[in-house]
């Protein structure tokens, strides 16, 4: 059977790991391939990059860390931050990079999606969509969560299936930072009405979250960073307790 | 030993390289037939829209030499549902190595699949020490299924090919070079092939 996939998210800042709790308050939490490396090694069935640098030398910087990353591992790695152009992609994917995320640039240029897709095929095209909810309503935002949008989280998904997304990786504002679980009933929602992967993010606080994000939340991979940063919960042991749930995953 | 990868614009041909790489040999990128008929084994990447891939093939002049090649090859994802008599991908024709049809996961499942799952009923020395139900790397739209050439099968909404072989030619749906040191293992046994 297909496996529920546990993605450790390492951001990226100036070549370093880093974390933010509530995307704010940056904490220094290692080398980025080392970290890989131990994450591949513990378990981790896939690993995400996400460049929150803002500096002119972030692409190159970026670039080497992918070839670094790609030389090490044996296991897929999404890149996402910062990623605007067909040309963005073609240079990462070039140097190693399973898939790469999109974000805010998708919702500036939706076509953009379209134009990934068809060039280099669905399945590296991730779109990362942070929604918090505003009276009632699941709403986008952009730039880490600062700037809303007009777009309804569940509106925004149907149209980035169609436009040939191979992936969905939905970060709860609400949750994020706050360790206390994913938001499940967004997830499940999402789940029954698009039929690409759904990855749960923000909220993970114990293992009993991931238990729940993949039985309630019916996601297809959960990903999360500090609480693997910081080693409150080993990869190993939190599959082995997924096991011992019923959920089927890669031991 | 010389191992070239096929370089026709499809790909990420990047990974493939290091994993080659980790493994202590080291191989070159080309579309030249002089090349590539020279070399020892031979690997056909693909990643991307099936009826675009095959227009480079045909482009290139790889689409008849390809099914012409005498050493171990190997197809990878979309290069091993190439190999295949055509695809419903774009409605393609294939390289008609492998006699069967690639055809698309219904809604009734998550397209594509994505992730890892299992390999078993392993019949060729590409699987030698692997043992059966061991977890793969997938990324596939579309499914090449049950047929006379399969090694090794996958279920996901029905039991399919996820590796094929006809004499000289094997295909993977799995991504050997992502799927962690087992996968790493399966790479390793095709290119000591004929050794």
């Amino acid at each position: 059977m297909l496996t529920k996939r546990i993605i450790p998210c390492l951001d990226i800042k100036n070549g370093r790991t880093v974390k933010g709790v509530n995307f704010v308050d940056l904490r220094d939490a290692g080398d980025p391939v080392e970290l890989a490396k131990i994450y591949s090694d513990e378990g981790a069935d896939e690993l995400v990059f996400l460049d929150i640098s803002a500096t002119e030398e972030r692409r190159k910087t970026l670039v080497d860390l992918v070839r670094k990353v790609a030389s090490t591992i044996n296991i897929p790695f999404t890149v996402g931050g910062g990623i605007s152009s067909v040309t963005d992609v073609e240079v990462l994917l070039q140097n190693g990079a399973d898939k790469v995320s999109i974000n805010s640039s998708a919702v500036k240029n939706p076509q953009l999606i379209n134009d990934l897709a068809q060039k280099f095929g669905s399945q590296c095209v991730v779109v990362a969509i942070d929604a918090k909810q505003i009276d009632g309503q699941w709403i986008v935002h952009l730039v880490g969560g600062k700037v809303p949008t007009e777009l309804n989280l569940f509106d925004w998904a149907k149209e980035v299936e169609q436009r040939g997304a191979g992936e969905i990786l939905f970060t709860s504002m609400d949750n994020d930072g706050t360790k206390n679980g994913f938001a499940n009933e967004a997830l499940a929602k999402l789940s029954e009405l698009v039929n690409i992967p759904i990855i749960a993010s923000g909220g993970a606080g114990n293992i009993q979250h991931f238990v729940d994000t993949f039985l309630e939340g019916k996601a297809d991979a959960a990903l999360a960073a500090s609480v693997f940063h910081f080693k409150e919960i080993e990869i190993k042991t939190l599959k082995k307790e997924l096991k011992n749930n019923n959920i089927e995953v890669r031991i | 030993m010389k191992i070239v990868i096929i370089n026709y614009g499809a790909g990420n041909i990047q990974s493939i390289m290091f994993a080659i790489e980790r493994l202590g040999f080291k191989a070159v990128l080309s579309n030249n037939p002089e090349e590539i008929k020279a070399a020892d084994k031979v690997i056909f990447p693909g990643v991307g829209e099936a009826s675009y891939a095959m227009r480079m093939l045909q482009e290139s002049g790889l689409e008849t030499l390809i099914p012409t090649l005498k050493q171990p090859v190997l197809g990878i994802c979309l290069g091993m549902q190439l190999m295949c008599n055509k695809s419903e991908e774009g409605n393609t024709k294939g390289l008609g190595i492998f006699d069967v049809d690639v055809i698309k996961f219904t809604p009734k499942v998550k397209v594509p699949q994505m992730g890892w799952n299992q390999i078993y009923n392993l019949k060729s020395p590409l699987f030698e020490g692997i043992n059966e139900n061991e977890y793969m790397y997938l990324v596939h739209s579309f499914y090449a299924p049950l047929c006379a050439e399969t090694i090794a099968t996958t279920n996901y909404e029905v039991e399919y090919a996820s590796a094929l072989q006809k004499d000289n030619f094997y295909g993977t749906q799995f991504h050997p070079e992502k799927s962690g040191d087992i996968g790493e293992q399966i790479l390793a046994n095709f290119l000591k092939l004929n050794d």
